[in-house]
């Protein structure tokens, strides 16, 4: 690893090193990201130093980034670099690859960092999955997150490959911008942030499986798509059999081995090693709480929600639903009135959270029929296996509570 | 029966802006009010209706959806007596001119006396405000600092957070209301939600429990202890 780094390149990674081992000697968590931050503030150029001479995947997008970087690692084989803890902005890149001198890196990045990280990365392949509202209180609005993709882009070489989302048009237009694009055919159900075009604002007019505006802006033709759990990329067709449930995560799948295939991973082997993928940091992991079984599954925007709410199985069974609202949830919950609540008539929706009210005012309007949990012992007991969605910190404390 | 028009939620639908039609409805069907709500999209005429909403939206959508509402006949529904209730963008748009991408002013309605300039700061978090005799609690998220000319009334007084100017939020006309409490404003104020279904229908309404008293009480008193 040396032989990539300068003189002030070893200075600021013998500190960072030094930082980790001391926070996990007094016990503050990983250390990892504190450790990043001392290595850049010392030698901002350490993220540079440290991906050369290595084949790096960046992996973004509002929802499914964390899933794809672990199918993308999967999928490559042993040993693969990667910001597994969801550590995805610079600090976070810079502790992953100090931990690790393998030469294939996969790195989940935060859509807002993703221009930093073209630069100082040099990637090889950019996997772009979807853009849609999320934390509007703290992020800039969505387009303009779009518009940042788009200039960055435009600035990259050749040899950068970005896989991207075809029918996606906020994606689509962050991504034309690029010189080398591998557009994939993944199901979108969510089109509520690109109704209008990010070209011109007129309508998008959305056909069976297509979408184009006025203005000529249209979806581009694709070389990977999805079919039920079949994946095709260029001629070959490879039926998938993955872990993790949700027709999203096919989606994700086949982007991931789009990806691949650019570094001559074979998609019949990557997709096929994708398997072992069966819970990414408790995501649709099934754990154990006071005797119940629990599937853990993580929501933390409209977009995500729709696709959870939509994933469960059929039937009348009760679901447990948890919000909160602090920073890194966004402080604001008016979200919720954008997910389609309205699905769950028939069942029984148990509010749980700290903004548990904003959720049972919600369903109430959506004629849901809702229990508000002022006390967690009040839960029912059931034998089968209770879904609960949670959002960012909610699903963190529910980690905790919960037990593998 | 009281006929709603949602206008351009592909436009001005960014913060869950949906959830105002739907409490006007919730509310009234319950109550045995027949409701219709019309979701107008950029490409229809606007119809005709009792009630037009405006949501929050961004700089681009925004200055299209001026765009389009300056040819509409807006102007001329509401001076026949149709009512405006609009948030966020929505309320920039009612006024004399308003600011997108920079700060170049842009043409509004001029519905009302009003003006938007950029502010040097955006205006995020939750918003508290005394309209009458009750609070208002809701979510803001904004650049604009909007001056009333004399004359307009504002709609509440702030307590906590931005509203206008960190001193006044939204206005009120006899037939408009506005506020920068965006998206389910009225879904978590159930009693600003009756008013306006009363003024619009005239009619006197009968007490409604909801999920939304018990969120309200409890936004108030988060809010009104900071």
């Amino acid at each position: 690893m040396s032989s990539r780094l300068s003189l002030r390149g070893f200075l600021a990674l013998s500190a960072l090193r030094t930082v980790n081992s001391l926070s996990r000697g007094t016990g503050r968590g990983s250390g990892t990201v504190a450790g990043g931050r001392v290595g850049l503030a010392i030698y901002p150029k350490l993220l540079n130093d440290l991906s050369k001479n290595r084949q790096v995947i960046l992996v973004s997008g509002t929802n499914g980034k964390t899933t794809t970087t672990a199918l993308c690692v999967a999928g490559w084989g042993d040993k693969v670099c990667s910001n597994a803890t969801g550590a995805n902005m610079p600090a976070g890149h810079v502790a992953a690859l100090s931990g690790s001198s393998s030469p294939h890196v996969v790195l989940e990045t935060d859509e807002a960092w993703l221009p930093v990280a073209l630069e100082a990365t040099n990637p090889r392949v950019v996997v772009l999955l979807n853009l849609s509202r999320d934390q509007l209180d703290r992020a800039t609005e969505v387009r303009s997150i779009a518009e940042r993709w788009r200039s960055a882009l435009s600035k990259t070489a050749h040899d950068l490959v970005v896989v991207a989302n075809a029918n996606d048009p906020l994606v689509v237009y962050a991504s034309e911008s690029a010189k080398n694009i591998r557009w994939c055919n993944i199901e979108t159900p969510w089109t509520s942030d690109a109704v209008s075009c990010p070209k011109c604002t007129q309508s998008i007019v959305r056909t069976s499986g297509s979408w184009s505006c006025v203005c000529g802006f249209t979806k581009p033709g694709c070389v990977a798509s999805v079919s039920g759990s079949e994946v095709r990329i260029d001629n070959e067709t490879v039926q998938t059999s993955l872990s993790i449930p949700g027709q999203f995560n096919v989606g994700n799948a086949a982007m991931a081995a789009t990806a691949l295939d650019v570094l001559n991973v074979d998609p019949s082997k990557s997709l096929t090693s994708m398997k072992s993928v069966t819970a990414i940091a408790g995501r649709f992991a099934v754990r154990t709480w006071q005797g119940r079984k629990i599937h853990m599954l993580l929501a933390k925007n409209p977009a995500g929600f729709d696709a959870l709410l939509q994933s469960l199985s059929p039937g009348t069974d009760d679901v447990w639903i948890a919000i909160n609202a602090r920073i890194a949830d966004g402080k604001d919950p008016s979200w919720l009135y954008d997910v389609s609540f309205e699905q769950l008539r028939g069942r029984k929706v148990w509010c749980l959270g700290e903004r548990r009210l904003d959720l049972s005012t919600r369903l109430d309007y959506a004629n849901v029929t809702y229990e508000v949990v002022n006390d967690l012992n009040s839960l029912p007991k059931t034998s089968d296996t209770t879904e609960l969605l949670a959002n960012y910190t909610a699903f963190s404390d529910w980690m905790q509570r919960t037990t593998a | 029966m009281m006929k709603i028009a949602l206008i351009y939620p592909e436009l001005l639908g960014t913060y869950g802006d949906y959830g105002n039609a739907l409490a006007l409805s919730q509310r009234s069907t319950r109550r045995g009010i027949d409701v219709d709500v019309m979701n107008v999209s950029i490409t229809d005429e606007l119809p005709d209706a009792d009630l037009y909403l405006l949501g929050g939206g961004e700089d681009g959508p925004q200055r299209l959806a001026a765009d389009l509402l300056k040819k509409s006949s807006l102007k001329q529904r509401v001076a026949n007596g149709a009512h405006v209730f609009a948030v966020c963008a929505g309320l920039q748009i009612l006024g004399t001119s308003f600011c997108v991408e920079g700060n170049d002013a842009y043409e509004g309605l001029s519905l009302v006396d009003v003006e938007t300039t950029r502010g040097s700061v955006r205006s995020v978090g939750e918003l508290l405000s005394q309209v009458g005799e009750n609070k208002m609690v809701g979510f803001e998220n904004h650049g604009g600092v909007t001056t009333l000319s004399p004359g307009i009334e504002p709609l509440g007084t702030v307590l906590h957070g931005r509203g206008n100017n960190g001193h006044f939020d939204g206005f009120v006309t006899e037939t408009i209301w506005a506020t920068y409490a965006h998206g389910p404003v009225l879904a978590m104020n159930p009693w600003l939600c009756d008013e306006v279904i009363a003024k619009v229908t005239g009619n006197n309404l009968t007490p409604l429990k909801t999920a939304a008293d018990q969120l309200y009480a409890e936004r108030v008193t988060s809010l009104s202890s900071r």
